[in-house]
């Protein structure tokens, strides 16, 4: 084959293989975004403001914002100090908690939902004692922060893992050697290394917390200005028809997922132009 | 300050990495652990440090000055430790790298902010790196992250400096550099210093005292003219340079080479290349047949491959203007005369001879 037919081939190829990605990208991510917001504006402006500040919706995005607040560091916390043993350190039933670490992902959300009923739920294990002290976790807040809590808390171990492991142990080893204690190591030499991983990982672990739906919905009880989340409250409203509304307050989580991109790009960057 | 380490073991798991270590560090010196991979060395090193723990079922015990600190953790120990590959911080300038031990004490041991400049800039001078200080570890090359490394670990005037292959990372060139200019620093401010090598020529041009280490346990200690000179096993004689191997028995004291292969009661003579002569004729003493199979005239010194009877490769190195007066072609007939040799029989140890 001639020099030109190969690269007129391969041009062709590069060409079918870039347009088929476009294709795929545009029909199944940006084409329902462009729906979302063109139904959320279809009764123009005001009528969107009027979705999006109905009390429900607003007790919805409260809610919401709520769990994140306190899911995304209490996960920040558990997913370094999981990350740390994890990665820096060989000990028995270290291959168990790696797997551990990763059963939420493997675990259905709505499972993750029932586990919670089985456990706190009325006829649940802790049903009777926590009847006996007034305590509610299912069908109220509590329940939906431990689901969310149990469902958004790989990612930023998962984040950190593979970075710490690559990095090792040795500056750590050199700091100590120095004379720093074990808290000034961790926070002068271990947290600025891997301080764009670690951002990165509550990014992701934000987004999902502020957009989990499965685990949350079978706690939750749909309890309207209660209890019910963001994504809830959509589906409550799709459900009984209010398009608009529905569509309104799903342009604010496709907005959180915008502005997720574009955190999770500049961090990209910024922790590439560190490594150079 | 000395360094006594008695009766030290350590175990992974099922590998036994040290077995019943004894050691004395005078004050002051510079002291070599030479051995291969997986003799124990590192993990020696790294338990005078601190970073690894000894075992306790043997009652082992590190001294500094006489005083036990096996119970201290590294960062209570006043120890500077150099790693292979570094281990700066990377996110820190170098200035900031030096500064990091001063920075970290607590607030009533801490100097002013003025005093570490200073004290920082002092240890800049000391390793010749002064153009440096802002620059990050990723903009040096090896040998200034190793020195940078050295100037961090001395920046807390260490009781002992402790030094795990510090120039294995290093291309050859540089190696050589920094290997006199260790042993120049060490000159100058005189701090009881430990490196970990495995190459011999490394630890007998830079050390006051080697430690030849072999799975787990130490060999022979001495000065490195006296480790060379008179290796007490056939191991040390072996990873200290080239060397060839006669396979014989014991007759009447005296060492008979023959064709036979070696058995039970056998010995071996062990000579350096360079302590061969090459003979035409044989003469009285051990004389060894040989056939010359290749020359190799390039280089300092000309080296000689032979085959003995028992078809083994034997290395012989002499100098040119010897090779000049007497030279050998490939495939001739000679006969080897050991100058100097060592015979050691199946214990390890050596045995004395005469020829």
């Amino acid at each position: 084959m001639k020099q030109s037919e190969k690269q007129a081939d391969s041009f062709w190829g590069n060409f079918a293989l870039s347009a088929a990605a476009l294709m795929i990208v545009g029909l199944l991510v940006v084409l329902p975004l462009l729906v979302v917001l063109k139904e959320a504006f279809a009764g123009g402006v005001r009528v969107w403001l009027a979705s999006v500040s109905d009390p429900d919706a607003r007790s919805a995005v409260w809610l919401t914002l709520g769990v994140a607040a306190a899911v995304v560091p209490l996960n920040t916390v558990f997913g370094v100090a999981a990350a740390w043993a994890l990665a820096k350190f060989r000990f028995k039933g270290r291959s168990l908690l790696l797997s551990l670490v990763d059963l939420p992902f493997a675990v259905s959300p709505v499972v993750a939902g029932l586990i919670f009923i089985l456990v706190f739920g009325r006829h649940g294990w802790l049903g009777a004692w926590l009847t006996d002290h007034h305590l509610r976790v299912v069908f109220a807040v509590p329940g939906i922060l431990l689901a969310t809590l149990f469902v958004t808390f790989p990612f930023v171990a998962r984040e950190l893992i593979p970075l710490m492991t690559e990095q090792g142990s040795e500056e750590e080893q050199a700091a100590l050697s120095l004379g720093a204690t074990g808290w000034q190591t961790f926070l002068k030499v271990t947290l600025p290394n891997i301080k764009w991983g670690l951002l990165y990982g509550i990014i992701l672990c934000n987004a999902r917390a502020m957009g989990e739906f499965g685990a949350v919905s079978v706690v939750s009880g749909h309890i309207r200005g209660e209890t019910n989340t963001l994504p809830l409250h959509i589906e409550v409203l799709y459900n009984e028809y209010r398009f608009t509304a529905s569509f309104a307050c799903a342009s604010l989580l496709a907005g959180l997922a915008v502005v997720t991109l574009i955190l999770k790009t500049v961090v990209e960057l910024k922790s590439a132009r560190d490594a150079a | 300050m000395s360094i006594s380490i008695q009766n030290v073991s350590k175990k992974f798991g099922a590998f036994q990495a040290l077995h019943n270590v004894n050691l004395e560090v005078p004050s002051g010196s510079l002291t070599a652990l030479l051995g291969p991979s997986g003799s124990g060395k590192t993990t020696l090193l790294r338990i005078v440090a601190g970073l690894e723990s000894v075992d306790e079922e043997t009652g082992g015990q590190i001294l500094f000055d006489g005083v036990p600190v096996t119970g201290n953790p590294v960062n209570r120990r006043q120890v500077g430790f150099v790693f292979q590959h570094y281990a700066l911080f990377r996110h820190m300038t170098v200035f900031e790298n030096i500064a990091f031990g001063l920075r970290v004490k607590p607030r009533a041991e801490r100097l002013s902010g003025p005093a570490i400049n200073e004290r920082v800039n002092e240890l800049l001078r000391l390793v010749q790196l002064e153009q440096l200080a802002k620059r990050f570890p990723s903009q040096l090359s090896g040998g200034q992250r190793q020195r940078i490394a050295l100037a961090r670990a001395l920046a807390i005037q260490p009781k002992v400096l402790l030094l795990d292959e510090p120039f294995g990372a290093l291309d050859a060139q540089v190696r050589s550099e920094l290997r006199r200019w260790l042993r120049h620093l060490h000159d100058t401010i005189h701090v009881t210093s430990i490196f970990v090598t495995h190459d011999q020529e490394e630890a007998l041009e830079v050390a006051d005292s080697i430690v030849v280490m072999n799975k787990g346990q130490v060999e022979q200690v001495g000065a490195p003219n006296e480790v060379f000179q008179n290796p007490a096993t056939e191991f040390v004689m072996k990873f200290l340079g080239e060397v060839n191997v006669f396979h014989g028995r014991l007759h009447n004291d005296t060492p008979v080479f023959t064709d036979e292969l070696k058995d039970a009661d056998g010995v071996r003579l062990l000579v350096r290349p360079h302590d061969l002569a090459v003979r035409l004729r044989p003469g009285p003493g051990v004389s060894l047949p040989a056939q010359v199979y290749r020359v190799l005239t390039a280089g300092p010194l000309v080296k000689i491959e032979l085959l003995n009877s028992q078809n083994n490769l034997v290395q012989v190195h002499v100098p040119h203007d010897v090779y000049l007066a007497m030279p050998v072609k490939s495939g001739q007939e000679v006969y080897l005369v050991p100058k100097e040799s060592r015979l050691y029989g199946n214990g390890n140890e050596r045995i004395e001879y005469v020829i």
